[in-house]
């Protein structure tokens, strides 16, 4: 008898489990004190760490930290990690809605005008750097980045801050409250073509009583935009900027967009205070906002005597952190879905950066990258399966070629499923 | 599966608070999501092969990797049942062993067992245990692509209208094309059936040689679909019929009288083992089956 499967599983699953293991203690081992490395991932790959609050879903930057370095850098597997222990928490209730016009900038910029009310204010961005590799990090070991770090260049926290995530996690004063300084206001470039009915009026009442819950609810399409917006806060950046790409290569209705707005900066998290009912601020968090001018038509504005103008459609991305790229991919994609479910009305086809189905069902990196690896698990028994149903004919017909060679009659030899012979 | 008992549990109280896990809730997911589950599976077992969309959240596994079978395994699961997990028939493959481990180390007072019989609630990746199951035992799959009409129609809104208006045109069609195509229906694994009289549906895909083991079984079945977010069910005594003509009879694996190399067995379902010479020879897919009828063997 020859080799068949013996036991063990459990013993390779252990071994590879400890493997893994003990490469992330050595991470924290090579480095002196416990929180070092955490600090090191926090302080210099804040780009990451921003990317994995943003498609785990969780604002926690000490835990996606953690998640990196759990992960020994590899992005998709850290975000799981947040999103899985994401599911662990439980919704204890709703924020209030808040606007971008609420946001402390530390950065904004439009490409629509030369200038804008409040500025332009180019804050933190690699936009217009020489991207020639900086051999002095060799020699020193990251000194010469040392306060350029993402996590000093964190907005102030507003009031309270009430995340237990953060180690530092204390009552701090609103910034604004310390002596001599004041936020400056930074009005939204769309209020300005609003003003000038550029693009439609804010609707009086929010198109949607009560927003998708995508954590809740699993998508049924069609779904409203609250949905699909939801789904795409927390998308795989790189799946996001693939498909606004192809939008913009000319895989769509929508042309490409004029950028009205890119906003950075810190958001106050609000709710209703449990006993009093009253709107309290528990916290900020850092975030990026777009919003996209066009194309022309995309919402009707409605003029005097009820007569169409032509106008520019809006449209919008958020995301958790820094996240400039995907903030943008967010709103192109926003773009073409809207003009998607016009075509749709209309009976048009649509490229697939138009098309909901397409879009919102293969965007999220943790479905994607789960269902792309599975195929290690093993198949044999479907394999198995395949081949057996797939071998049974060819026997037939081996059987019907060797029988004929005999001389015996073929008809004889041909079972149903090879009748045709 | 003793859910009186964990829907008592206060959200706290049913906190883990051994070893370095504690910080989660039992069986992981928390009560209000368990509870949403278990209302997707009851009206998944009300409506038989409907498939019934549901939150589905993350967990610490790799989504499409048993994540839907997992959440309905997680959401029934208390003191007291006994937990079978198998992959491709056997309870030591690495994502069986994987899945078990995150129930033991999660739901304390739930014991594992690899003996069929002993199960309340089996999960599996694509087998139905060889051994008969009985009235009081859950079968819980982990399905990959809930959906038999995908093969047919991309679109999720299209085949819902296709399902709620048993349009059923369009995959019988198929059916037909493959035999005038290639002279017989050359679905294996995940071979679509009729459930109750009413909804096309894919058993997950469980060899051929299971589906008919799903007809009028006394056992639950019970569907999840962790990253499409369905859950659908067969329930006890519920007709599960194979789509095939009356000339091209559904058909299971034909194993041409081959046997187990290790057991004997020609009367279960057998994957191919190759060997360094280039031969193969043939073994129970059900290890658990395999070895009880090896030990039977070496007794008698």
């Amino acid at each position: 008898m020859g080799y068949t499967p013996v036991k063990g599983g459990a013993d390779a699953v252990r071994a590879a489990a400890e493997l893994t293991r003990s490469s992330s203690a050595q991470l924290i081992a090579d480095a002196p004190g416990e929180r070092s490395t955490l600090d090191h991932v926090q302080a210099h790959l804040g780009a990451a760490v921003d990317r994995i609050m943003g498609e785990g879903g969780l604002f926690a930057p000490d835990l996606a930290a953690v998640a990196i370095t759990q992960a020994e850098g590899d992005m998709d597997e850290a975000a799981l990690l947040l999103r899985a222990y994401r599911s662990t928490l439980p919704r204890l209730g709703y924020t209030l809605p808040i606007q971008g016009r609420d946001m402390r900038v530390t950065r904004r910029i439009s490409a629509a005008f030369k200038d804008i009310p409040g500025g332009q204010l180019l804050g933190r961005t690699r936009d217009y750097t020489h991207r020639l590799l900086d051999f002095s990090l060799l020699d020193n070991g990251g000194a010469s980045t040392r306060g350029q770090g993402h996590a000093e260049t964190t907005v102030p926290p507003l009031e309270v801050h009430a995340d237990d995530h953060r180690s530092d996690a204390t009552v701090t004063a609103d910034a604004s409250d310390r002596e001599g300084f004041t936020w400056p206001p930074f009005p939204k470039v769309s209020d300005t073509l609003r003003e000038i009915g550029s693009i439609a009026p804010l609707p009086e009442q929010s198109p949607e009583e009560t927003p998708f819950d995508i954590t809740r609810e699993s998508l049924r399409f069609p779904v409203p935009r609250s949905a699909w917006l939801q789904s795409m806060a927390r998308g795989e950046t790189a799946a996001m900027v693939c498909l606004a790409y192809s939008n913009l290569r000319g895989y769509g209705y929508a042309d490409h967009g004029t950028i009205g707005e890119v906003r950075v900066g810190s958001l106050p998290v609000k709710i209703l205070h449990p006993v009093t009912g009253v709107a309290v601020t528990i916290g900020s968090f850092e975030a990026t906002e777009c919003e996209m001018f066009g194309p022309e038509g995309d919402a009707p504005v409605t003029g005097a005597k009820g007569r169409l103008l032509p106008a520019f459609g809006l449209s919008y991305g958020l995301v958790i952190g820094r996240n400039e790229r995907k903030a943008i991919a967010m709103s192109i994609l926003d773009s073409a879905l809207q003009a998607g479910e016009l075509a749709s009305i209309d009976g048009g086809e649509v490229a697939p950066s138009n098309d909901q189905e397409m879009v919102l069902s293969h965007i999220d990196g943790i479905e994607s990258t789960g269902f792309v690896e599975h195929l290690k698990l093993p198949h044999y028994v479907t394999f198995g399966s395949q081949i057996r149903t797939q071998m049974s004919p060819r026997r037939d017909v081996m059987l019907a070629a060797e029988r004929t060679l005999a001389g015996i009659t073929p008809e004889v030899a041909t079972e149903r499923g090879t009748g045709d012979e | 599966m003793n859910e009186a008992v964990v829907s008592e549990m206060p959200h706290d109280a049913s906190r883990t608070q051994s070893g370095t896990h504690s910080g989660y809730s039992y069986a992981f997911l928390d009560e209000l999501t368990k509870k949403s589950v278990r209302r997707a599976i009851l009206k998944a077992v009300a409506v038989p092969g409907y498939q019934v969309p549901f939150g589905s959240t993350e967990l610490p596994i790799a989504r499409g990797w048993g994540t839907g079978g997992l959440q309905v395994t997680l959401s029934l699961i208390g003191p007291g049942d006994v937990l079978k997990v198998i992959d491709q028939g056997s309870d030591d493959s690495v994502n069986a062993v994987n899945i078990r481990q995150l129930v033991e180390l999660t739901a304390p007072g739930v014991d594992t067992t690899a003996a069929t019989e002993e199960a309340t609630i089996i999960q599996t990746r694509h087998r139905i245990p060889e051994a008969p199951l009985h009235a009081d035992q859950i079968m819980v799959f982990q399905v990959p692509l809930p959906e038999p009409l995908r093969v047919v129609e991309r679109r999720e809104s299209e085949t819902r209208r296709m399902h709620a208006e048993a349009d059923y045109g369009r995959i019988w069609v198929a059916l037909y094309e493959d035999v005038v195509q290639h002279g017989r229906i050359t679905r294996s694994a995940g071979y679509p059936v009729v459930v109750n009289g009413r909804h096309v549906m894919t058993p997950s895909p469980i060899p051929k040689w299971d589906v008919p083991r799903l007809h009028q079984a006394p056992f639950l079945s019970l569907f999840g679909a962790g990253r499409e977010k369905r859950i659908y069910a067969v329930p006890p005594l519920t007709d599960v019929v194979p789509l095939a003509f009356d000339d091209y009879p559904f058909a299971i694996e034909d194993f041409d009288g081959a046997h187990c190399a290790r057991c004997g067995s020609d009367d279960t379902f057998l994957v191919e083992v190759p060997q360094p010479d280039g031969s193969s020879v043939m073994s129970c897919s059900d290890e658990s089956w395999c070895e009880a009828r090896r030990t039977e063997r070496g007794q008698s």
